[in-house]
């Protein structure tokens, strides 16, 4: 039982990583970015291939993912989504449907639709267990790693938003863009460091998660959702909110699955309809926010 | 009691419902393509099915503003619904069709509580999620739905007990285009009534609908009930004019691709979901005999440079070089 929490809470710390991004761009700029998992994909396949060709350790990776697809999302945001912020939802969804189709195909199409597979190094492939009988705890060495990764990012990120000078700024341009750029803020680079930040958060989440998750050209598609539920169910005016969404919805899937296989994923969009229904801002919602 | 300055606002609504001229030429037109292109007419019967969809999707886009990601929902419960009436009751078309639009209309009834609430986005999220637990429940409750396989062999009955459903599709044809026409004609007549302009005043301003007294929630759920029904109807003519149904009919794949259908063609304009559906369907035709696997791709493009330039623009090709207004 403690093994399948343990589970869940890695898998919720992954999705945390994977989600936070889009937990920015869509809560504190108010962008419907559908296209966050493509930017995830692409972290991935930067690992499998520098793993796979170059041979490359697997630690090196990791940072490069997270590069790779902050680099994109860089230069994606400066042509294309900039224009798309001030459009109705409904162009922002087209835009980024657009866009998640097109990476998926490409994808396909450079990289074949099989599943790639991560050869982990040594090091991450034990497992240790602790107690006995019905209380044991195991904990292979793998998620263990990502919960450590996922919780340094966590307090990194917090610390960044809620202390720094450049976290007052951001949080300047969401609530008011034109009296933040009358401050003599460039609304614009924030914008655009935030967004590369995002995506390569979601490929280093993307890069983390390959083993666990999986990967293939689909990937943007299938994990869409959850994202998405990571977002809204734990509002998007702090980083506690998505988190805690985050390992919510890991748990509750992980021991879903576990004990009412023939469910399925039911619980969990069940689980996600109930709450909006009941908070439709997201469980934790700041007072007087946008 | 002097009704005098109601006159010109009911003059004003007669107008915009009055029958344009080309309307019944375009609808002449429908009905003759399959005997003019009789090879193509499974293809045809297709067109119909996409375009009745898209317009069940424009009444609560188009007209009343709400974004929906998972309008396959009742497009499948529609589809599956006729599929296992037809299998395990009877198998005549009709009654068939109206099980799966009271079905799917119960549903969109039960469903219109939860698009009450909150923003864009809680929306997109709720409605996504229909979808998908519908999804869900069709791949598990396989002993009724066959799983992952689809439900196999639907036999459908002869139309009104004389027209069989063969194999070149004619009968299909013009069995989608009249139950097309007549929903259609439904919806015409919903959108252009006094209720029709609540809908859009909603659309277009909620608060102050609010304020002139319009009972902004009760019409979102009739109008998000209707719609479902509609959908419902499109997917229980899938079920039947091809004897099959499958999981595809939930996949996401579907409400995105007739949100694509509606936007090419035009939100908010019943004709919109009809011209889209031809555009997409001979698009979608085109590109997968060019490229099987990777015609999402173009499909992907298309969606980001309509966007970019402009929903609006991309119908006036005009205006393309000129700078959009500030």
């Amino acid at each position: 039982m403690l093994t399948i929490l343990f589970d869940g809470i890695a898998y919720g710390m992954l999705l945390f990583v994977l989600a936070v991004g889009l937990a920015v761009t869509m809560g504190l700029m108010n962008f419907i970015n559908l296209a966050h998992g493509a930017f995830a994909m692409v972290g991935g396949y930067i690992t499998v291939l520098l793993m796979q060709r170059l041979g490359m350790p697997f630690l090196l990776c990791l940072p490069l993912a997270f590069a790779g697809a902050a680099l994109l999302g860089g230069v994606l945001e400066r042509t294309l989504y900039r224009p798309m912020y001030a459009r109705p939802h409904l162009d922002q969804v087209l835009f980024s449907i657009g866009l998640t189709f097109m990476a998926v195909a490409s994808m396909d199409y450079f990289m074949g639709s099989t599943q790639q597979i991560i050869q982990l190094p040594d090091w991450l492939r034990g497992r240790t267990e602790i107690g006995s009988g019905s209380w044991i705890l195991g904990m292979g060495h793998y998620r263990l790693f990502i919960v450590a990764v996922c919780a340094a990012l966590t307090l990194a990120l917090q610390y960044v938003l809620a202390r720094t000078r450049f976290g007052s700024r951001l949080r300047a341009s969401v609530d008011d863009q034109r009296v933040a750029a009358g401050l003599g803020i460039n609304v614009n680079v924030v914008f655009l460091s935030t967004f590369a930040v995002g995506s390569g958060l979601a490929g280093l989440g993307g890069a983390l998660g390959a083993e666990v998750l999986g990967l293939d050209p689909t990937f943007p598609l299938k994990f869409m959702i959850y994202f998405l539920i990571v977002v809204a169910v734990g509002g998007t005016s702090s980083i506690t909110g998505p988190l805690l969404a985050a390992l919510l919805l890991g748990i509750a899937d992980v021991a879903g699955k576990y004990y009412i296989p023939k469910l399925g994923a039911f619980i969990v969009y069940s689980l996600m309809i109930a709450i909006l229904i009941w908070r439709p801002q997201g469980l934790f919602v700041r007072k007087g926010g946008k | 009691m002097n009704n005098k300055p109601l006159l010109p606002v009911r003059q004003s609504l007669l107008n915009a419902s009055r029958w344009k001229p080309w309307e019944p030429v375009l609808w002449l037109l429908a009905f003759a393509s399959p005997l003019l292109l009789s090879s193509h007419a499974l293809i045809i019967n297709e067109i119909a099915i996409v375009a009745l969809f898209a317009i069940s999707l424009d009444l609560i886009l188009g007209f009343t503003g709400i974004v929906s990601l998972g309008h396959a929902a009742f497009f499948g419960l529609g589809a599956y619904a006729a599929a296992l009436f037809a299998k395990l009751v009877m198998p005549d078309p009709l009654v068939g069709l109206a099980v799966a639009i009271a079905v799917s209309t119960l549903m969109g009834a039960a469903c219109s509580l939860t698009i009450m609430r909150g923003s864009d986005l809680t929306r997109l999220m709720v409605t996504l999620g229909m979808g998908l637990i519908l999804l869900e429940l069709a791949n598990k409750l396989d002993w009724l739905t066959g799983g992952a396989d689809g439900l196999q062999g639907v036999l459908m009955g002869p139309l009104l007990g004389r027209f069989e459903f063969d194999l070149s599709g004619r009968t299909a044809a013009y069995y989608s285009l009249c139950v097309g026409l007549i929903l259609f004609l439904l919806a015409r007549r919903l959108v252009h009534s006094p209720f029709g302009a609540t809908l859009m005043a909603i659309r277009d301003n909620r608060l102050r609908a609010m304020a002139i007294g319009i009972p902004v929630h009760a019409r979102l759920a009739v109008i998000y009930t209707v719609s479902a029904g509609v959908a419902g109807a499109a997917g229980g003519l899938l079920a039947q004019t091809t004897g099959f149904a499958s999981l595809d009919v939930f996949d996401f794949h579907r409400s995105a691709d007739v949100m694509l259908v509606l936007v090419v063609g035009g939100v908010g304009w019943l004709y919109g979901g009809i011209a889209g559906a031809v555009v997409f369907k001979l698009m979608q035709d085109i590109l997968s005999a060019i490229t099987p696997q990777y015609w999402t791709f173009w499909i992907g493009l298309f969606l980001v440079v309509l966007v970019l330039v402009g929903r609006e623009r991309l119908l006036r090709p005009w205006t393309w070089f000129r700078r959009a207004k500030a």
